[in-house]
């Protein structure tokens, strides 16, 4: 065990009563680090971080703070080390926003729950963490589900803990405030050294902001890993079991599912100009083929996952006479031709050969 | 914000408590004899002790304006505990039926001891307020469990309400005569025929319960946020909630002994008060809940006393007058809050 290591789950099965929802979690978390829990609907996420905030009584195993084993510690030592952003909904009655970041601060207040002047420069640093203090004195009720959300988190760090664990934190924001969260987030790991457990459905966000992932499926902790480990191979496809549509592990990003049949359109692409024309077409629900694309080109991931016939060319070849037959075929084959490329190189001279090809047969259209 | 709301807290306790005070010289002062402030403060301090002005000071009015005030602030406390538990605002004693629970034990160990030809002390009574209350909570909870809506929680509580109440008129209408005008008249809600003995007791109940309330003022403060928050901050919930049951009881059933079951103030005044005080935090609405519902109850016996005098009300009609609006202005306003969101 590495000596920084904050958070140690070991032979863990967490469940309700004695039915275990996820069976065989073990990992380590160190301080600096992020783990992030994917894994599709119902899986079982939330189970495992309601055990490990010891809301669920473990049904075997042991999870360990620092060294502590969690089962034995007081509540009121475990909510010095531990804070949780969940996402149940309040109903917070006529509570402003700093009040809510201030019942963070419960674990070191006195008997009646005054605060000092410290617990407030805590709740005040939060909130200007979390970019929530213009929110201080609103009424919690009066806010966004976005703006709500992000309130719970600075409760959370207010509450100065060793282990954060985070369920969806981000499901309610827009896009920059997701990647601002999770920037504030992984500069406060490393900045005051503590560990984040948290579960995300961005599984883009969280190959970019995770430390570790460990995947949960079918009742197990399938595979933890780097994001590189898990991000290979189409292993994200087989974990969320995706039947209409595919992800790109190293862009990660999802595409729609492909419409297969007799294409009618033939697509001339290449260097990332062909992308809007194949989703454009896939909504359209219009089956095409697209070429020559070489298999390193910007456009090659998109057209294999949406075109219903792909004419592909090797990494940094010349398009061989071979695939410019097989395009001219099925260009004769199609109803009508685009060509999206703007200028043609010594590379993909080929295409151009083929856009005059379709404007002799009086196929090329500008747009469809 | 911090400032400004500890100068408005201070601004509306002093109020609170000036207000008490008023209604309290009132209850004093006022009734079918009319004394005047002179002599009334002469009873008081005992420089005249054998004038009918001191009699009806001291053995009529200000027992009945000391049971008032305190049973009033009981109410309220315990109003306010059982919104905290249930997390519902209409919440109270008399809604969830705890109060006739409390009232169905009473009348039955007033008629079987009368039975047995003995009058129960004022400690007697409480306990059987108390075992009543506490039934009838068992019982709410049993609903809580298996109900998530806050209206049919209500609805759950004030079935159990009629229930108790059909049975006590039950065991009311085969008692012998003599008792039932007992019972009548305390059945109804009243704070007349309390002697001081009684405040005595009803002070030490009242106030170590009310102290006991707001020692919990913090993790009340953290249960608000939910139980798995409140678990998170350290909150011991089993025992908590525990602590908020028989507390709640605990006060409830001190009203219903001695003053029999009284509506409507324990919904009504922590939602006025959370509005007066423009905040929610328990450690300032108890002890607001307690002066406000003090306030609330001298006035409303004031009015239950002198309005038709000599003919006087019962002290339930005119909190019902009062509170029940409030039980829906509540609602309508969480409805327009949801909305709002």
């Amino acid at each position: 065990m590495a000596e920084d290591t904050v958070l140690r789950a070991e032979g863990v099965s967490a469940g309700y009563g004695k039915k275990v929802v996820v069976d065989g979690l073990a990992f380590e978390v160190r301080a600096g680090e992020i783990l992030t829990i994917i894994g599709p609907n119902g899986a079982g996420k939330s189970t495992v971080l309601k055990s490990i905030a010891a809301q669920l009584p473990l049904i075997s195993g042991r999870v360990s703070i620092c060294g502590g084993d969690l089962s034995s510690m007081k509540e009121s030592d475990i909510s010095r080390r531990l804070s949780v952003c969940l996402t149940d909904r309040i109903d917070a009655e006529k509570m402003t926003c700093s009040d809510i970041v201030s019942t963070g601060r419960y674990p070191y207040t006195g008997r009646l729950g005054l605060l000092t002047d410290g617990d407030r420069a805590a709740v005040r640093e939060a909130m200007e963490l979390t970019g929530t203090a213009y929110l201080a004195d609103t009424d919690f009720r009066c806010i966004s589900d976005g703006q709500r959300q992000t309130v719970m988190l600075a409760r959370a760090i207010a509450q100065q803990p060793q282990v954060m664990l985070l369920d969806e934190p981000t499901s309610f924001l827009d896009i920059n405030n997701k990647l601002r969260l999770l920037t504030v987030l992984r500069e406060l790991v490393r900045s005051r050294n503590i560990a984040v457990v948290q579960s995300l459905h961005e599984i883009d966000l969280a190959q970019r902001f995770s430390d570790k992932i460990l995947c949960v499926h079918s009742g197990k902790a399938d595979r933890l890993g780097t994001p590189e480990d898990i991000f290979s191979d189409g292993y994200i496809s087989g974990l969320y079991s995706m039947t209409s549509g595919t992800f790109n592990g190293l862009f990660g990003t999802a595409e729609a599912e492909r419409v297969t049949g007799r294409p009618e359109v033939f697509v001339i692409g290449g260097g990332g100009s062909g992308i809007p024309m194949y989703r454009m077409l896939q909504r359209r629900g219009t089956a095409f083929a697209a070429g020559v694309i070489h298999e390193n080109d910007l456009d090659f991931p998109v057209a294999a996952a949406l075109s219903a016939e792909l004419i592909t060319e090797k990494s940094f070849e010349s398009v061989s006479a071979e695939s410019l037959r097989r395009a001219k075929e099925l260009i004769d084959r199609c109803g009508s031709v685009i060509c999206t490329v703007k200028s043609f190189g010594q590379m993909n001279l080929a295409n151009k050969e083929l856009a005059g090809y379709a404007d002799s047969l009086g196929k090329l259209r500008g747009s469809i | 914000m911090e400032r400004k709301r500890a100068v408005r807290w201070t601004v509306c306790f002093l109020l609170l408590t000036a207000l008490t005070l008023f209604f309290a010289v009132t209850e004093l002062v006022c009734g079918s004899s009319g004394l005047s402030v002179r002599e009334v403060a002469e009873a008081l301090s005992g420089e005249s002790n054998d004038t009918a002005a001191y009699r009806i000071v001291s053995e009529i009015r200000l027992p009945r304006a000391a049971a008032a005030l305190l049973l009033g602030g009981a109410l309220s406390v315990s109003g306010y505990l059982l919104q905290s538990f249930f997390a519902n605002p209409i919440a109270g004693p008399y809604v969830l039926g705890i109060s006739s629970g409390a009232k169905l034990t009473v009348a039955v160990a007033m008629i079987v001891s009368l039975q047995h030809g003995f009058v129960m002390n004022s400690a007697l009574m409480v306990a059987a307020s108390f075992a009543g209350s506490v039934a009838a909570m068992g019982v709410i909870l049993l609903f809580a469990g298996r109900v998530r809506n806050m209206a049919q929680l209500i609805i759950a509580g004030v079935m159990t309400g009629y229930i108790c109440s059909a049975v006590t008129e039950l065991f009311v209408t085969f008692a012998d005569d003599s008792n039932i005008v007992n019972l009548h008249n305390w059945s109804m809600g009243s704070f007349s025929g309390i002697d001081m003995a009684d405040v005595r007791v009803i002070a030490v109940i009242v106030l170590a319960g009310t102290a006991a309330a707001f020692m919990l003022s913090k993790p009340m403060s953290a249960y608000q946020l939910g139980e798995s928050y409140a678990v998170n901050m350290g909150v011991n919930i089993r025992m908590f909630r525990l602590a908020l049951i028989l507390l709640s009881g605990m006060l409830s059933a001190c009203v219903t002994a001695f003053a029999g079951p009284v509506s409507f103030v324990g919904v009504a005044v922590p939602h006025l008060m959370k509005g007066l005080f423009g905040t929610a935090k328990p450690i300032v609405i108890i002890p607001a809940s307690f002066v406000g519902g003090a306030a609330f109850c001298l006035a409303c016996d004031l009015i239950a006393r002198t309005v038709f005098s000599p003919v006087e009300l019962s002290i339930s009609t005119v909190t019902a007058v009062f509170g029940a609006p409030v039980v829906i202005a509540v609602m309508l306003g969480r409805n327009k809050e949801r909305r709002g969101i």
